[in-house]
């Protein structure tokens, strides 16, 4: 019993920690551009990586200040959206699709190359850089707190402070964002691009918008993940993460703006949960070492999100807050 | 070229046409086009009193294939112009091309004497020529009230920043709302203000359009088969906010299969076939016109038939018959199956 109540805390300190909150800026963004615009893109961990890299080179290699490479990492996702955006986003959806599937793979690929050795340290990557961050926060960052039945470093709980605040307002952002005619017209864009145009919308701009907005969010995802491990290694941003994100957004309702955030407490909730939970069976021996060995465990997790996800969407397939009359329309 | 769809008819301007407006007499008074185009001679590309869309010369090419040839077409200002013309006549492709939504291999058309050309769709809906589409486009997720909101122009709340100040868009959101609301009860939408247009029926999506549309205060407004798939009864109050329309001084140019429709509210219809222009001419002019009964029955329907004929014809297809039935006899002989079946078959 006391396992499972182990189990709980520490999958719930992974709803709360930096990670999660990785995954919440990460879907967010595709909330805006999918979601909201009907864009595709694949790519969203590419925009982390800029943020998070932006960060580390610019303080460890460049010798700049943490906030101008804060400055930069947002830049350098700004002219990767626009990059991206300004040849596919005339042509249909798949085409934004494609593109930003393969740039993302193929920066991670840079990054982790030896010519790219001298900026990024190639497959090691780049560490001590969230120095100045840390300083920052109103008590130690060395010792350990005990919260909600775990204890938490003075420095993580510094970094989910700040990121959870970078979250909501985010979704303050969003939420008059959405409200306002810009959230209707790009919300009538992923209804129908042709009819908008008809009414003399710019349809191109809006999605560019649309585009660069949700790859600044995923830019602070990567920022705060950056300096949550205190390392940015071009490994640690697969692509695997950007549908892990997209995993998060349907499960808590695409268009809703605390969906993506929601989505992404549970998802790390599960996962954690799964992880912990299964290794004190096995240790317990109630599941035999034969069925299962804590090697395994890794793998079933994301079996087990798998399965939840096949769950929701045969029996909740608006996620869990959006509106299922909206999204049966679909199927009309 | 011109004068030849028209051969059977003596030149018809001057007392003819205007014995036939005589027939809409009431209608005169409220038809100011009807009015100024009873003197047009029904030729094709003829010049009109007071055009607002002027087309010269514009031709698309999908391949091999000349989708639209059009090379002079002037379309009346304040009145209802019919586009009629049998499928793959290229009306909707000409819609395509004069909104901005296609590109046509070469051309000039003017609205008001302003180029179009090269202009990009949402510049022209700007400049206020909106369309409506052949397959209705309605934003199904949005509400219907939403849908006519979109249509407003100069949004304030449409900018990126400016939408993040409400204020500074809350007026004009109240008062396009407003508008809104008159539109959709003229078109009886007004109960259905907070559904999802997803779920209103063909009909009703096609009145939402069209309302959407008049929310831009557009000066021509191009219908692209209004009443496809309408029913009756919604027919006709379609057609009574298409007249509407005109009595608001808008040019309306729209897509038509339903003779009666057209004959009822058009002031001058045009005729498309193979992606040409083939004749013009009040609606009266248009039965009557050989091209187009050409056109839509093709061009030997009624020749006559005589006897010796009909007993070729008879003849060649009984020959082409057994020919079949030979090849198929051969076949069976060929396989396993015993001939005495085959008298079964």
């Amino acid at each position: 019993m006391s396992e499972l109540i182990d189990a709980l805390a520490i999958a719930g300190k992974a709803a709360l920690g930096f990670q999660a909150i990785f995954f919440a800026l990460l879907a967010i963004g595709i909330n805006v551009q999918f979601g909201y615009t009907g864009l595709l893109n694949f790519g969203q961990i590419a925009f982390a990586m800029l943020g998070g890299f932006g960060i580390a080179i610019s303080v460890s290699k460049w010798g700049l200040d943490f906030w101008v490479g804060v400055a930069i990492g947002l830049a350098a996702a700004v002219v990767l959206a626009l990059l991206l955006g300004l040849p596919t986003l005339r042509l249909r959806a798949d085409y934004l699709a494609i593109v930003t599937i393969a740039t993302a793979e193929g920066l991670r690929l840079l990054f982790r190359s030896v010519s790219a050795t001298p900026v990024t340290n190639g497959t090691r990557g780049i560490s001590d850089f969230n120095g100045q961050f840390l300083e920052l926060a109103p008590w130690p960052t060395n010792e350990r707190y005990r919260l909600l039945g775990t204890s938490w470093s003075g420095g993580e709980l510094w970094v989910a402070l700040v990121g959870w605040l970078l979250v909501a307002l985010a979704c303050l952002l969003i939420w008059a964002l959405m409200r306002s005619p810009w959230g209707r017209v790009v919300r009538s864009i992923r209804e129908d691009e042709d009819a908008v145009r008809a009414l003399g919308k710019n349809v191109y701009v809006y999605k560019m918008q649309a585009l660069v907005f949700g790859g600044i969010l995923g830019a602070l995802g990567g920022m705060v993940y950056a300096v949550g491990t205190g390392s940015a290694i071009p490994d640690q941003y697969q692509n695997a993460n950007t549908f892990l994100a997209y995993a998060a957004l349907i499960l808590g309702g695409a268009a809703r703006v605390l969906g993506p955030v929601v989505g992404a407490m549970i998802l790390l909730f599960i996962l954690q949960f799964a992880d912990t939970g299964l290794r004190a069976l096995i240790d317990n021996g109630v599941i035999p070492e034969g069925l299962l060995t804590s090697t395994d465990v890794a793998q079933i997790r994301f079996v087990l999100v798998g399965l939840g996800l096949m769950l929701l969407l045969v029996f909740r397939p608006q996620g869990i807050f959006g509106d299922r009359r909206e999204v049966m329309l679909d199927a009309r | 070229m011109p004068a030849d769809p028209m051969s059977p008819e003596p030149a018809p301007t001057g007392a003819h046409a205007a014995s036939l407006d005589r027939d809409a007499a009431d209608g005169a008074v409220r038809r100011p086009a009807r009015t100024a185009l009873q003197d047009v001679p029904w030729e094709v590309g003829v010049a009109k009193p007071d055009p607002a869309v002027v087309v010269d010369g514009v031709t698309r090419t999908f391949g091999g294939l000349t989708a639209v040839s059009v090379d002079h077409l002037e379309i009346q200002r304040g009145g209802i112009t019919g586009l009629i013309g049998p499928n793959g006549a290229g009306k909707t492709t000409l819609f395509n091309l004069l909104t901005g939504f296609d590109a046509p291999n070469r051309g000039t058309w003017t609205f008001d004497g302003r180029s179009l050309a090269g202009l990009a769709p949402h510049k022209v809906a700007r400049l206020g020529v909106v369309r409506t589409f052949q397959l209705t486009k309605a934003l199904s997720r949005l509400t219907v009230l939403q849908n006519m909101l979109l249509g407003a122009q100069g949004q304030k709340g449409e900018r990126f920043f400016g939408a993040l100040l409400p204020g500074a868009w809350r007026g004009q959101e109240r008062a396009n709302t407003d508008k809104a609301m008159e539109l959709l009860r003229r078109f009886k939408l007004d109960t259905k203000k907070d559904d999802f247009a997803g779920t209103l029926s063909g009909g009703q999506r096609k009145l939402l359009e069209m309302a959407r549309a008049l929310m831009s205060d557009p000066r021509v407004v191009m219908l692209d088969e209004p009443m496809a798939g309408v029913n009756p009864a919604l027919t006709q109050s379609l057609l009574g906010h298409v007249k509407d329309l005109r009595e608001q001084g808008m040019t309306v140019i729209f897509v038509e299969h339903d003779m009666d429709v057209v004959r009822d509210i058009s002031d001058w219809v045009v005729v498309m076939a193979a992606g040409r222009v083939i004749a013009e001419g009040p609606p009266e002019s248009i039965s009557q016109n050989q091209a187009v009964v050409d056109a839509y029955l093709g061009a030997h329907h009624d020749a006559p038939l005589t006897v010796e004929e009909e007993d070729r014809v008879l003849a060649q297809a009984e020959r082409e018959i057994a020919r079949e039935e030979h090849v198929a006899d051969g076949e069976i002989l060929s396989s396993d199956v015993p001939p005495e079946e085959r008298t079964d078959r």
